[in-house]
């Protein structure tokens, strides 16, 4: 083994000490304490050597370890058992275990109200995550506004369920095409832009969608929200005890009444959506379109130069992304029962590009587990309280160091070349 | 007009402010030929390129694509992937320009892109996998079966475009654009960068593709064992004008030629 670099981890340890002591200073060494007479201004410098002797330590420790850990890490830990990017016959698999245990899930004994609710909040997530895969993954255009169709489409359920008495199943579509229409409409005045300047002008889109939700006090309701939101119902049937003039879920059924129906069936409803949009994905990819998408991400100039018209297929991509969060939008709403634009802040289009980035760029199994690791896992540990959200940026540094290209990046060709059926390949196709 | 002239470039002036990159150049590309446009470097030859696949608009000029159905298109007017599209005029790149993260055989099935979107009833037919989409598939990948045959890639079909060496990509652009089913192909320099082994084995790709499809090749070249073996015409240019036009000895004797090229023979020239 080579010789560790004393002098340098001494240096480096000593430079960041200095750096905490600095940074200590004002925020630990000085302390205001309240007393009978006022104000006063306690100083407690011994913190500030703890501080700096810490970061000293640490550091020193941090980079011998790194010095003596590092030939080791580059052989074995690079390629994590689970996460080394298996083979499509291995990523097959591991899809197909996930569904059974998804569609399992509600069966098992463990299973109660509270860990259902977040499973469904989490499917919301994986579905979000899948639409906005079509147009970060696989078109390459950075979208950071992708709330606002969620927002159109919880908005559109809610709107047209409250005037015109319409069912979830109705809307559902309706809420779609709305959302649709307004992925083309953002799409159009942002065709020209490419990265960074689309990724600003898509988030200056969901902020006027949701001021516009704030403000248009006379549709939308305003701050306060829309509440009262009509509740799904097993096509037709209500998840009620009873409801005159109507037969409810357990009469039809027979069985005796409870709130857990509704939980239980919300869940499957949710799984069902967020399966469409998985399948609808897999399919695109292997069209023409789903081609054009990736190939326009790789170089629009050479797409342009084979005859691919880079409006429609950018439009293309924006407009069903848009669709898919339309649907999850209702959904949202039918749930929750309550919108308001609260909803439907930046943070959560932040959280949906994370999935989708962290997921590995176009991977649809990279993006549940992006999902699990930054909505399931703060929600489960919700006792940690604001802890937590310094374990969430924590695990995506952690996941940038480790995975820069996101969990599940390695790529699998849309089709293989099938073997050949005909006896000579040289004869030219007529 | 000649009646065989499939490409007819008529005083094409672009102007980047106060500079000239082509200055009235007017010159014609047979179908069935294929023609060279040769130059000192900063001659404008890419430039002309840019303006005949419509990613730049000429200031001046006429450029029209006779098709085999008898159609004029005028390209100065076109929308740059009108021109591939409708025009069928395709064309490769300096640098080259493949998709380097999708497999050679993406990159060709990506060129039949209109094709097969008819093909899918714009992806709606496709999504349910109607059995004429997958008829349209089938012919796309025996078509891109038989290009990667060609350009010796076939074992590699599967590999990311981007991971195979600089040769194999020339020669898979080429095939790329030859899958758009072009009346014309236009290649920027397609054997830069090439060892003479692999340029000798491009100059019979070209012959093969003239002879087998028919087509009008225009190609701008520095390395004359290209441009003169397989030439059947060429023209010269240098600051934005034509100076020589005609057959491949013709050009190597002119005067004018071989001031542009500084005084050195064709044979030699400065790259």
């Amino acid at each position: 083994m080579r010789d560790l670099r004393l002098t340098t981890a001494f240096r480096d340890a000593t430079a960041a000490a200095l750096l905490a002591a600095l940074l200590a200073l004002p925020m630990l060494g000085f302390q205001l304490t309240g007393t009978a007479q006022g104000l006063t201004l306690d100083t407690r410098f011994p913190w500030v050597g703890y501080a700096a002797l810490t970061v000293f330590c640490g550091r020193l420790a941090l980079s011998l370890a790194g010095q003596i850990l590092a030939p080791l890490f580059k052989a074995k830990l690079s390629l994590p058992f689970l996460l080394a990017a298996p083979p499509g016959r291995l990523r097959n698999i591991a899809g197909w275990t996930m569904v059974v245990l998804a569609i399992g899930l509600p069966l098992t004994p463990f299973t109660d109200r509270n860990l259902l609710d977040k499973a469904t909040l989490l499917l919301i997530y994986v579905m979000l995550g899948w639409g906005l895969n079509i147009v970060v993954g696989l078109a390459g255009l950075l979208d950071l506004g992708y709330v606002a169709f969620y927002a159109v489409g919880a908005y559109s359920y809610a709107l047209l369920s409250q005037n015109f008495g319409l069912s979830f199943w109705l809307c559902l579509p309706f809420a779609g095409a709305l959302a649709a229409s307004f992925g083309i409409l953002l799409g159009f005045p942002v065709l020209r832009l490419r990265g960074d300047y689309l990724a600003i002008v898509t988030l200056g889109f969901g902020e006027i969608v949701r001021v516009i939700l704030l403000n248009w006090q006379d549709v939308t309701n305003g701050p306060v929200g829309i509440s009262g939101i009509q509740r799904p119902s097993f096509f037709g049937l209500p998840f009620l005890a009873s409801q005159p003039g109507h037969t409810t879920f357990h009469e039809f059924f027979g069985i005796p009444f409870s709130t857990e129906h509704r939980i239980y069936f919300l869940y499957y409803l949710i799984l069902a959506l967020a399966l469409t949009t998985n399948i609808f994905t897999h399919r695109i990819r292997r069209l023409p379109i789903g081609r054009a998408w990736e190939a326009l991400r790789e170089d629009e100039t050479a797409c342009r130069s084979l005859g691919i018209d880079p409006t429609k297929t950018k439009l293309s991509a924006f407009a069903l992304g848009a669709m898919f969060a339309g649907f999850a939008g209702s959904f949202f709403a039918t749930r929750q029962g309550f919108i308001s634009p609260e909803s439907f802040t930046f943070i959560e289009s932040a959280i949906i590009l994370a999935i989708v980035v962290l997921g590995g760029m176009g991977s649809q199994i990279g993006i549940v587990l992006a999902a699990i690791l930054l909505v399931g896992l703060p929600e489960w540990f919700r006792e940690l309280q604001q802890y937590r959200m310094l374990a969430f940026g924590g695990a995506m540094v952690l996941i940038m160091l480790w995975r820069p290209r996101g969990l599940l990046a390695n790529r699998e060709p849309t089709l293989r070349l099938p073997p050949l059926a005909a006896e000579n390949p040289g004869e030219r196709p007529k | 007009m000649m009646t065989d002239s499939l490409l007819c470039v008529e005083h094409l002036t672009m102007r980047f402010g106060g500079l000239s990159a082509i200055n009235d150049l007017s010159f014609h590309a047979k179908k069935n030929q294929i023609t060279a446009i040769i130059g000192p470097n900063g001659a404008g030859k890419t430039t002309v390129f840019n303006c005949l696949t419509g990613f730049y608009k000429p200031n001046v000029g006429k450029i029209s694509l006779t098709s085999p159905s008898g159609r004029i298109f005028l390209l100065e007017r076109m929308e740059g992937f009108r021109i591939a599209k409708e025009a069928r005029l395709a064309r490769t790149f300096q640098n080259i320009r493949l998709f380097t993260g999708m497999s050679v055989l993406e990159n060709l099935m990506v060129a039949q892109h209109n094709l097969l979107m008819r093909a899918s009833l714009y992806s709606l037919a496709g999504l349910f996998g109607s059995s004429s989409f997958r008829r349209a598939e089938q012919r796309a990948l025996e078509l891109a079966r038989y290009w990667l045959n060609k350009i010796g890639l076939l074992d590699y079909a599967d590999q990311p475009a981007g991971s195979l060496p600089y040769g194999s990509q020339r020669r898979l652009e080429i095939a790329r654009a030859m899958c758009t089913d072009p009346v014309l192909l236009c290649l920027d320099e397609p054997a830069a960068g090439l060892n003479p082994k692999e340029s000798y084995d491009l100059n019979g790709l070209l012959l093969d593709i003239r002879s087998e499809f028919q087509i009008g090749i225009l190609l701008i070249e520095h390395d004359m064992s290209v441009v003169m073996n397989i030439s059947d015409h060429v023209v010269v240019l240098d600051h934005g004008a034509r100076i020589a036009e005609g057959s491949p000895t013709a050009v190597q004797a002119d005067p004018a030629v071989i001031h542009a090229y500084l005084g050195t023979a064709p044979e030699e020239p400065t790259c």
